[in-house]
Formats: structure tokens, sequence, C-alpha cells
């Protein structure tokens, strides 16, 4: 029987090693039904998008709580446009700043979840916006 | 679908990933780029990695992907974790310890959930195989989820099995059991500066001198260190690399090779038999609402199981 499956990429870009929040979400994302593959802290965006590619993810969730966000999202929404792969949903989450929102959707990502946002929030946004690519 | 498995063979990693991925989810079409790379797999050396969970398989991998790419050689991984039974969900964590090789070309790793697979692996492993294989990669490392005495199904995919073991874990008995013990080329001892290794060395080495090695490979037993020093860690692994190799070399030496590939070949037919034949009726059962309407003929028990299959066989099977 067919059955796509929705997977998800969990990184943590940049020198920060504080992970709880990414375990935690990618515990979430495992009882939502989704298959994540978590690659774990400190990588740079060139990995991310190398693990992305090869393993067929409909979507890159970075977390990130250094202040880096703002060069290191966009940086893996660029490489993977570079790559063609821009039909893979980047996402955010962190500390970030309301100013830095718009920049970040500018360059491409689709959406941000900061302190507060629920669990049931963010695998409720993800059901309804991340379709597993055809 | 043909696209695909054409890029794919091309080396194309995209077009690799969306194959692996079609057949995990068995989507209407992939069998086509399966039939069209069939005949060009079979040049790797599919080397299995399992041992029970934290044994420390995904370190060992992560360096033995730095023993191989040394020889200028090129790898492909497909690292197993397991699927929840409850939401259908799964954490694959593996790719944690090999985030050194992400920027590798020669290098290709692929998680896969098991999805209810019991084996130890996942259903896509097989055909998984066929497509690292056809992109030209020279070694192919299977890496089992965590496992306990009897998920071999390893040992119908992999040409040399390395069985790593911890300290800790249980009394020379065990040494001696079926199911896992017995299917090692090479057993590694893990983490061996903890306590007890010795002990697990002596009794491995008791266990593998009790058996006939009518082949004429014994399986060596290889000791490896904490990864935290790295140095003695790599040299380790380095001489693991060796053994593997020399194991491999000894398959075709002694004409042993055909074996494995009939073990191989067997499981491929059963899995294409089951999907061609089972999955349909299964499919057809559950859409028609006759599955549901079987199962709460079980929960009354108003019938039994071979009562039921027996009828479909009846319908289906004639």
């Amino acid at each position: 029987m067919s059955n796509r499956k929705i997977r998800i990429l969990l990184a943590k870009p940049g020198l920060d090693g504080h992970d709880r929040g990414a375990k935690v979400l990618a515990r979430a994302f495992r009882d939502a039904g989704f298959e994540v593959i978590y690659t774990g802290c400190h990588q740079t965006p060139e990995q991310i998008v190398g693990a992305a590619l090869q393993e067929d993810v409909d979507m890159v969730g970075l977390s990130c709580l250094s202040g880096a966000h703002t060069y290191l999202y966009p940086r893996v929404a660029e490489l993977l446009r570079e790559q063609g792969a821009d039909d893979i949903t980047v996402v955010g989450g962190g500390i970030i700043p309301d100013k830095d929102f718009q920049p970040l959707y500018d360059a491409g990502l689709k959406a941000l979840f900061t302190p507060g946002a629920t669990l049931e929030s963010i695998c409720t946004w993800i059901q309804e916006n991340i379709k597993p690519r055809d | 679908m043909e696209e695909l498995g054409k890029r794919a063979m091309e080396g194309d990693v995209r077009a690799a990933s969306r194959l692996i991925r079609n057949i995990e989810d068995n989507i209407p079409g992939t069998n086509l780029a399966i039939k069209q790379i069939f005949p060009h797999t079979g040049k790797a050396h599919v080397i299995g990695l399992t041992g029970a969970p934290g044994a420390g398989k995904s370190t060992i991998t992560d360096e033995l992907i730095m023993a191989i790419r040394k020889k200028s050689k090129t790898v492909g991984v497909l690292a197993v974790d397991p699927t929840s039974p409850f939401t259908g969900g799964a954490l694959l964590g593996d790719r944690i310890r090999m985030l050194r090789h992400a920027e590798d070309t020669g290098v290709f790793i692929r998680s896969l959930a098991t999805r209810g697979a019991m084996g130890g692996l996942s259903k896509a492993v097989g055909d998984g195989i066929h497509v690292l294989d056809v992109m030209g990669k020279d070694d192919i490392i299977v890496e089992t989820v965590g496992v306990g005495q009897q998920e071999v199904d390893i040992i119908n995919h992999a040409h040399t099995v390395i069985v790593v073991l911890v300290p800790g874990m249980g009394d020379d008995v065990q040494a001696i059991k079926a199911g896992l013990m017995e299917i090692a080329d090479i057993f590694v001892i893990n983490k061996a500066d903890r306590d007890g290794a010795n002990k697990l060395y002596k009794e491995t080495k008791n266990m593998i001198g009790m058996g006939k090695w009518s082949s004429g490979w014994e399986p060596p037993v290889l000791m490896i260190e904490s990864v935290m020093e790295p140095h003695s860690f790599a040299k380790s692994v380095a001489e693991l690399y060796d053994k593997i190799e020399e194991h491999y070399q000894h398959l075709i030496d002694k004409n042993l090779m055909a074996d494995r590939a009939y073990r191989k070949v067997v499981t491929e037919l059963n899995d294409a038999l089951r999907s061609a034949i089972l999955d349909p009726i299964l499919e057809t059962l559950s859409a028609s609402g006759d599955f549901d309407e079987m199962i709460r003929k079980l929960m009354m028990k108003e019938s039994d199981p071979y009562t039921l299959a027996e009828a479909v066989a009846e319908t289906y099977l004639k």
C-alpha cells in the first residue's frame, strides 16, 4: 500500500550547543507520526543541505539560540535553491527578535517559531503546510 | 520512474534519494526503476553492522567511512532506526555520528525507518542497496537497528557481517545462544576499555573455538577502545576495515560469493512474491471493509483466523 510519510530534517547550525529544544521537537515530531532525522549541533549550512538532499526530506527545521539565525537560516535556504531543491521547505525556531521576521521570510523561510509556540501548534502547522513531495 | 533509475545510475544524489524514498513509500511504478537497475547490481561490497542499541554501531560506521575514503573508495550507508509501533513516526539519529562526511561527494548516507519490519532492517534495505550499488559506491555499509538476539535479517543482504558487542551484557551462556552470536564474520568488542571486556573476549573466543568453520574463515575478535581516544580508535577501526577486506577476499578466493548471493535472491523473491500476491489481497480486503469485518468476527469469537484465511485463499488464489 503506498504511503507517503512526511520526512523532516532537524538541525542546529552554528556554534550554540543548547539542543534541549531541538530534542523535544524531535520527540514531538516522532509522536506526530513524522519521520524526523535529527542531526545534532554545530553544523554548517553546507552540511545541513548535504544531509537534506541525501535524506529526501520535505522540510528542514533549524534551531539556533545564539543570534546567528540572520545569517545561518537564509544561507540554508540559499544553498537549497542553488541545488535546485527549493521544493524543500525551510522553517526556523529559536530566540528571534520581531525585526528579524520579515528579512527571514524574504530570504525564503516559510515559518518561524519562537518561545511560547506549543508543540501542538508546530505539528499542526506542519500537517497543514507540508505535503510530501510527489 | 525509469528516469529516476537512469539518473541514479549516473550518480545523481537527488534521484537516488528520491528512488529510495519511493521504495520506502511503496509508490506505484517504482518496480519499473528496480527492474531497470537490477541487471547492473552486484558490484559493491556490502558490509553489515549489527549489535545492541548504543553498542557503538554509528560511531564505528563513521570511522569506517574514514578508513574506506582513505583507500580512495566511495561508500554508501543505509542506517536503520526503529519506527514507533504506536504513531508510525520515527526518530532517525544515526547521522549525528557521521556529520563530518556531509560534504564529501564520495559518501552517501541515508537513514531508514523500520516501518514495521521485524528483522532489524527496513523492507527498503534490499532495493536500497541496489540503488547505492548502481550509483557506483564501492562499499555499502548497512547499519541495523539496535538488535536483541533474533533480528538477523542482515545476513540476507551483507557479504560481511560485523557483530558489535559491549561488555556487561551477560554471562558465557549468552555467548553460545543461537541467533545473533552465530551470524558474525567479524566480532568487535567495542568500549573495550571498560570492565568486563577481557572476560567477554574470552567468552567470545571460547564460543568460536567450539564451532566448526568449514568455509575456512574463523571469525576474528577485535577489541576497540573508547572513541574518546580518537587516534587509537581510528587505528583500531582501520584494522577492522583491513579484516573486512580480508573477509571479502576470502569469499572471492573460496568461491563463497554465490552462497551470499543465493541468500539475497531468495529473500528478494520472497519479498517480491509477497508484494505481488499478498499485499494486493490485503489492500482489497481493507478497501472493501472485509478486513474489519473479519477482525470483528475474531473479537466476537464468531470465527477463527484459520477459517477466515482459508476463505480468503479460496476466493483469491483459485
